[in-house]
């Protein structure tokens, strides 16, 4: 059962997870929010590609900058239109607004294009196959291990390295403080979502290209992933939402193996069902970080 | 002191039950008596819907924990309450894989929606126990997988509730006085809740979780009897909307659905069950205007294509407008007085 394949499998599907994860855990992080909207960015970025591509007719690799920017667009556009504005008054306020954002941005896409799924163009290389050492895999599965690997290295330079880095884990850790050091709340913040919209558009390609089609509520799937493998692995770091997206992903890939036939479409629910239990025992998740409960006010 | 005077203490001292009890009573008779049955179908509509937000206001404003369960719950207790009390030929014909000794079971309608509630309240029993102890965005995520792991239920276990097709031929028993009547007990039961020791103290806990710990509340054991009482309301809630809709299909009991209750509690103020009554009727009413106006734009046919998900997408700019406006929803915490305005106290802002 334990083969290369699996192996291979087990990790394309865990980092992509992990790159979804981390997007959402950035924001978390900072504002202790839980953006719903989240995976409507994902939705967002096969939008684009759908659009660029097929409509525009536009080179594959323009596709793709479009899809990333298209994210990082909707991203920003979030916070500084809806949730700027609400982020002082309560969490919940903040949390339902995000919500509708996600509402909002489903019924835009649902109006102006189509409720039926879009085929998206992609370039052929991504479903094509490649035997490694007797294992075949399609070539997107290598691909996107490759650009995890890439993003999160960069991730983590620019989160140790550079000023903007710093003051993103000091506002993460005790925001109050780090704005009386004289980081502006809203600069922080909005980089925040911008490197999160950034890793749900780099995700979303992937995301997208594994079905290869887009409809208006393409980011739901995506977005449960993302919460549940941050409440596995921990929400008060990227660390743990890196981790948590390897475990959920071999989590799935196990349950997928091991159930049998007649209950493998309830594999969700036992997903769900483990997941509860975990955190029954261990609710800081996996990776044990500061516990922090304030919240921006 | 005589009977008359303590009723009107009484009265004065709760004037908020009768504020929201009168208006939807008299609304209620003038509809049956001059309105057109459309009208009549909305306002039972209302009526239900009301029971259904009054349940998740019981959890969700007096604990503070965003529940997206609840819609899981009103599902529960509409496919057992249409399970109950369906006929067996219809059952038969209608869910050809159910269980034989399901098929045969029949109760009359009052008691299948009693045991719809109670069912739904066991659920709650049950995944309470570990899921009340978790709080803030761990506590609202799981929730969340929680109604994804009911939804996968409801549209796999074909056995039970026919799968993800329509689950059709339950009894029409809901007229508008039946609905009207379960909106009063709702009331009623959300405002006892509010005003009881376990809300109290659950208040007090939403408020500052710490400092009622300190003070010897135990915090997980309120949190749990709301969730139970709430889920039992909600899962009532659903057994009446089951006998007025009679077909359903798990869809209607997943987030698009919930994102209509929770719409209706946010705008109207989830903290006080003054809110949950008025942000069911601003709700209800706007999205019939933008139903109506969405249905007449595309039979007139002025526009080349077909315009969907305007009623939503309008309802979701509305909810972040009065979140902006009033974080805490168009009432706020604070419960409705009679008299409405007060010149000697002060207006508190409690935004929760």
């Amino acid at each position: 059962m334990i083969n290369l394949e699996f192996v291979i499998n087990t990790l394309s599907l865990g980092s992509l997870y992990a790159l979804l994860s981390v997007g959402l855990v950035l924001v978390y992080g900072i504002l202790k929010l839980v953006n719903f909207a989240y995976g409507e960015y994902i939705m967002v970025s096969g939008y684009a590609i759908y659009l660029s591509g097929a409509v525009l007719h536009m080179p594959w690799y323009v596709t793709m900058v479009i899809a990333v920017l298209a994210a990082v667009l909707v991203s920003f556009l979030t916070e500084y239109a809806a949730i700027r504005p609400v982020r002082t008054k309560s969490a919940d306020a903040m949390l339902v607004t995000s919500f509708a954002v996600s509402v909002f941005l489903q019924n835009v896409v649902l109006l102006t294009i189509s409720p039926r799924s879009r085929a998206v163009p992609l370039p052929s290389f991504f479903s094509k196959t490649v035997t490694i050492a007797g294992a075949t895999t399609p070539l997107r599965n290598l691909l996107v291990i490759g650009t995890t690997f890439v993003v999160l290295i960069g991730l983590s330079l620019l989160m140790k390295k550079t000023v903007l880095g710093m003051a993103m884990r000091a506002a993460a850790d005790k925001f109050t403080t780090t704005r009386l050091m004289g980081v502006p709340a809203n600069f922080v913040i909005s980089a925040a979502f911008i490197i999160s919209g950034f890793l749900a558009g780099v995700g979303g390609i992937f995301w997208v290209g594994r079905s290869a089609s887009v409809d208006p509520l393409t980011g739901a799937a995506p977005l449960l992933i993302a919460f549940i493998a941050t409440v596995m692995g921990g929400m008060n770091s990227p660390i743990g939402a890196v981790v948590g997206g390897f475990v959920y992903g071999l989590l799935f890939n196990v349950l997928s193996i091991t159930l049998p036939a007649s209950m493998i479409s309830y594999r969700d629910a036992f997903m769900f069902a483990i997941v509860i239990l975990f955190l029954l025992f261990r609710p800081e998740g996996i990776v044990r970080r500061g516990y922090t409960e304030e919240r921006v006010g | 002191m005589s009977v008359i005077m303590r009723a009107g203490q009484w009265a004065r001292e709760h004037s908020t039950i009768m504020l929201m009890m009168i208006p939807v009573i008299v609304a209620g008779f003038v509809i049956q008596a001059f309105g057109s049955s459309l009208v009549v179908n909305i306002y039972t509509y209302f009526c239900v819907s009301l029971m259904m937000v009054l349940g998740v206001q019981v959890f969700m404003g007096n604990s503070g924990i965003l529940s997206w369960t609840h819609v899981g719950f009103v599902g529960i207790g509409a496919y057992v309450a249409g399970i109950l009390s369906t006929s067996p030929m219809v059952k038969g014909m209608g869910v050809p894989n159910m269980y034989p000794f399901l098929v045969q079971l029949q109760i009359p309608v009052l008691p299948a929606i009693a045991m719809g509630g109670i069912v739904a309240a066991l659920v709650a029993a049950i995944i309470g126990y570990p899921l009340m102890r978790l709080s803030d965005a761990v506590g609202v995520i799981t929730l969340f997988a929680t109604l994804i792991v009911f939804h996968v239920i409801m549209t796999q276990w074909d056995n039970v509730t026919n799968g993800p097709r329509t689950f059709f031929g339950v009894p029409e028993y809901t007229t508008l006085t039946v609905a009207l009547l379960g909106a009063l007990l709702a009331i009623a039961a959300a405002y006892w809740f509010r005003e009881s020791a376990i809300g109290l103290k659950l208040r007090a806990s939403r408020d500052d979780r710490h400092a009622a710990a300190a003070t010897g509340i135990n915090v997980v054991r309120a949190r749990y009897n709301a969730f139970v009482i709430s889920a039992l309301m909600a899962g009532v809630a659903g057994g009446v909307w089951a006998h007025f809709i009679t077909s359903f299909s798990p869809t209607s009991f997943y987030m698009s659905e919930m994102f209509v209750l929770l719409s209706m509690l946010v705008i109207g103020g989830s903290g006080s069950i003054s809110g949950a009554v008025v942000g069911t009727t601003v709700v209800t009413i706007a999205r019939e205007l933008l139903r109506q106006l969405e249905s007449t734009i595309n039979n007139a046919h002025v526009l080349s294509f077909q315009v969907f998900g305007l009623t939503e997408l309008v309802m979701a700019v509305l909810m972040v407008v009065v979140l902006i406006w009033r974080p805490g929803g168009v009432v706020g915490g604070q419960e409705l007085t009679w008299p409405l305005f007060k010149r000697t106290t002060k207006e508190v802002d409690n935004a929760a």
